[in-house]
């Protein structure tokens, strides 16, 4: 009623206004606008610092050397053909399958183990164990790689001890291969222990009870309600960790740098290698690109599993 | 099936404080007993302790003439329901139920046999594909149930199976787990903290307090002979009125209770033997709200007439609560629906005096 009083009867627009206000206005309240502006910050970040990088990853790889021409997919198909690529592919997915099976199944003991300390010594343990993971990796390795050292420490000295000659550690293909592995288990088992001790924590202690009034015994305990309950975890971290492992740089680079005889490269060392220390950038964006589709693959069926699953649990 | 027994089992957590101090129940072959009492008064611990859930400090367990004290659960041959179900999120309500006799080896059909003949019972036949997830809390209750069914246990234990239900539910699932009981009489153990419940389902219930038995007794028995202040007290709804009080002798001869200065109550001659020896010492008066009513013209004799002022006036439907001090005691009364009762008006009221108690302040035993 004010409104209509006020308004000169000569100005024609000021409902055609108001209409495309309230058209704004209602675009603006909407919750999904909403959203997606309080996310706009991070989109642009992901699209900076993600997005781009990889885009032009994708570009770099179908230079050639010089990067003055385009080649198409005549890097990669070089690098298929390359007896050492093959073995880095091999070795890859032997370095990142094996250390997290390791890892998965000595942090499910170790969170096993630790969970059934009492009280205030469960903290104590676990501090312990988790050192291995708050220590910089490049620095706990150099102290992996002195231990290994064939003449003068740790593991040598010990065997000496019990008479056993030296073990050439890192100088042998598959004891090499087993070195690299090792310290990356354990490096990274804490991080598993950590995540399935919380899970186990989470698991409601009357599902044990009901089930040993229905009468499982402890192994029948661990397969049909801790498994399972812990499923999405187990997943998730296995996953979390296939990435990581996948993408290592830091262990095999310290302790082999890709020897003896390049049986140690994994994608990320050998794509340091031939990108930056022999100078041919294309080739090596080409080669990490290769963990893409793996690690794409994995994930895909990994979380459509996690989806479903905790859509059941979730009560 | 199976009698349940307890010898003297005391239950003793870490801190060194009892939380079951020594008792002895024996439960007999298809009986329905219900554990009720306050919260933290020991219920749980004790079904807990006859499930094999808890070790026993002291004391002996036995379940269908054997020791049960170093039997690990799943030997004991009992099911038990719990408050939040504790079903497994991650198999199906069919799963679930089969999940003790998959355990036990038991043939296929015969599985497949018991848990559609429980389901059917239990009026859950749709509901056997689905995950617990989507059901509702009263068809979880009734899977719970399923799951203790399937297995024909010689015990059935429960512990506040319905607290987590609305009270709609609640009462249709009491009278559900009653018919049951009754479909399959095997021998149950019960707990909970609402006594309407125990009343209802009981054919024993045992009240407990502070660690300790009360009293066991039939739902009636309890109700009209508590052995003590504290079973006086936590049975029935709304509670029993207590008013300290005085014996003393009465007119011809009689004998009479005084409450305050100005209400003296002649004791029923029924009584006087019991009453006698109490004489001139302060006791506790017992009355429940529904002997407690709107005095009547024609009362019978022995009903005094009392006068008091209300305080609180609470319209139920077939019933009113009136709602009083005595000297500073809140008293109730149940009066007719069409008493006309306002606050701060005063109401002639009177008592049925053959229906009191009367217990030592000291010990609280009604004598
Ligand atoms: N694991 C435990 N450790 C130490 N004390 C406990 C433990 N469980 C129970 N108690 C104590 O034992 C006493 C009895 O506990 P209980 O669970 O049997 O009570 P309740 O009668 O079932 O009560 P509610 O009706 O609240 O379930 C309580 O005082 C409680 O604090
Ligand atoms: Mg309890």
């Amino acid at each position: 009623m004010a409104d209509g009083t006020s308004v000169p009867i000569d100005v024609i627009a000021p409902g055609q206004v108001r209409a495309r206000r309230n058209t704004m206005q209602r675009f603006a309240q909407r919750r999904s606008t909403t959203g997606f502006f309080l996310c706009l910050p991070l989109i642009l970040l992901i699209a900076a610092f993600v997005i781009y990088p990889a885009f032009y990853a994708i570009y770099l790889s179908m230079l050639n050397k010089k990067m003055t021409a385009f080649v198409g997919l005549g890097n990669f198909q070089f690098l298929l053909k390359r007896h050492t690529f093959q073995l880095v592919i091999f070795q890859s997915c032997l370095f990142a399958v094996t250390s997290v099976v390791l890892k998965a199944v000595i942090g499910f003991i170790l969170a096993h183990l630790m969970h059934n300390i009492p009280g205030k010594n469960q903290r104590i343990w676990r501090g312990l164990l988790l050192v291995p993971w708050v220590i910089p990796l490049a620095l706990s390795t150099l102290t992996w790689w002195w231990m290994f050292d064939p003449s003068y420490s740790a593991f040598n000295w010990v065997l000496n001890q019990f008479g056993i000659d030296n073990v050439p550690w890192l100088g042998v293909g598959w004891t090499a291969r087993f070195c690299t592995i090792a310290v990356n288990v354990w490096y990274g088992t804490p991080f598993f222990m950590i995540m399935y001790l919380a899970a186990l924590k989470s698991v409601p202690e009357q599902l044990y009870e009901a089930a040993a009034i229905d009468g499982a015994n402890t192994i029948q305990k661990l397969f049909f309600v801790t498994l399972p309950m812990m499923r999405n975890i187990i997943a998730i971290t296995v996953l979390f960790s296939l990435i990581v492992t996948f993408a290592d740089f830091d262990i095999v680079r310290i302790l082999t740098a890709g020897g003896p005889q390049d049986m140690t490269h994994v994608f990320a060392t050998y794509a340091f290698q031939i990108g930056i220390q022999s100078g041919d950038i294309p080739l090596g964006a080409a080669d990490s690109l290769f963990m893409f589709p793996i690690l794409a693959f994995a994930a895909f069926f990994v979380l459509r599993g996690v989806t479903r699953r905790t859509k059941e649990i979730a009560a | 099936m199976a009698e349940v027994s307890c010898r003297k089992v005391v239950k003793e957590y870490d801190a060194g404080v009892q939380a079951v101090k020594g008792i002895d129940l024996d439960i007999s072959d298809h009986e329905f007993v219900v554990l009720v009492g306050p919260s933290g008064c020991g219920k749980s611990t004790t079904l807990r302790m006859i499930a094999g859930l808890e070790e026993v400090t002291s004391g002996e367990i036995w379940i269908d003439g054997d020791v049960v004290n170093d039997v690990p659960p799943r030997d004991r041959d009992i099911a038990m329901v719990f408050q939040n179900y504790a079903l497994y999120p991650h198999m199906s309500v069919f799963d679930n139920m089969a999940f003790g006799l998959k355990l036990r080896k038991f043939p296929k059909q015969e599985i497949s046999r018991r848990v559609d003949e429980a389901a059917r019972i239990l009026d859950i036949t749709p509901l056997l594909d689905r995950k617990p997830r989507a059901l509702s809390g009263g068809q979880r209750q009734r899977v719970a149930m399923g799951r203790a069914i399937v297995r024909n246990p010689k015990v059935f234990l429960f512990d506040e199976p319905l607290s987590n239900l609305d009270a709609k539910l609640r009462v249709q699932m009491r009278t559900e787990i009653k018919k049951v009981h009754q479909t399959v009489r095997t021998t149950t153990v019960y707990v909970t903290h609402d006594q309407i419940e125990a009343m209802t389902l009981a054919d024993r219930v045992v009240v407990m307090n502070g660690g300790n038995i009360e009293q066991v007794g039939a739902p009636q028995e309890l109700y009209h002979h508590p052995a003590t202040r504290f079973v006086a007290g936590f049975i029935g709804s709304p509670a029993m009125n207590f008013l300290p009080c005085r014996v003393q002798d009465g007119t011809n001869g009689g004998l009479a209770v005084r409450v305050t200065d100005s209400i003296t109550l002649p004791i029923p001659p029924a009584r006087m033997d019991r009453y006698g020896k109490f004489k001139d010492r302060s006791m506790i008066l017992g009355l429940r709200p529904e002997h407690l009513f709107e005095y009547h013209e024609q009362a019978k004799p022995g009903w005094t007439r009392v006068e008091l002022p209300v305080d609180v006036v609470e319209p139920m439907g077939m019933e009113t609560m009136v709602h009083f001090f005595v000297d500073g005691v809140p008293v109730c009364a149940r009066v007719d629906p069409a008493t006309h009762a306002e606050p701060n008006e005063i109401l002639p009221l009177t008592a049925d005096l053959n229906q009191m108690h009367l217990m030592e302040p000291e010990t609280g035993r009604v004598v």
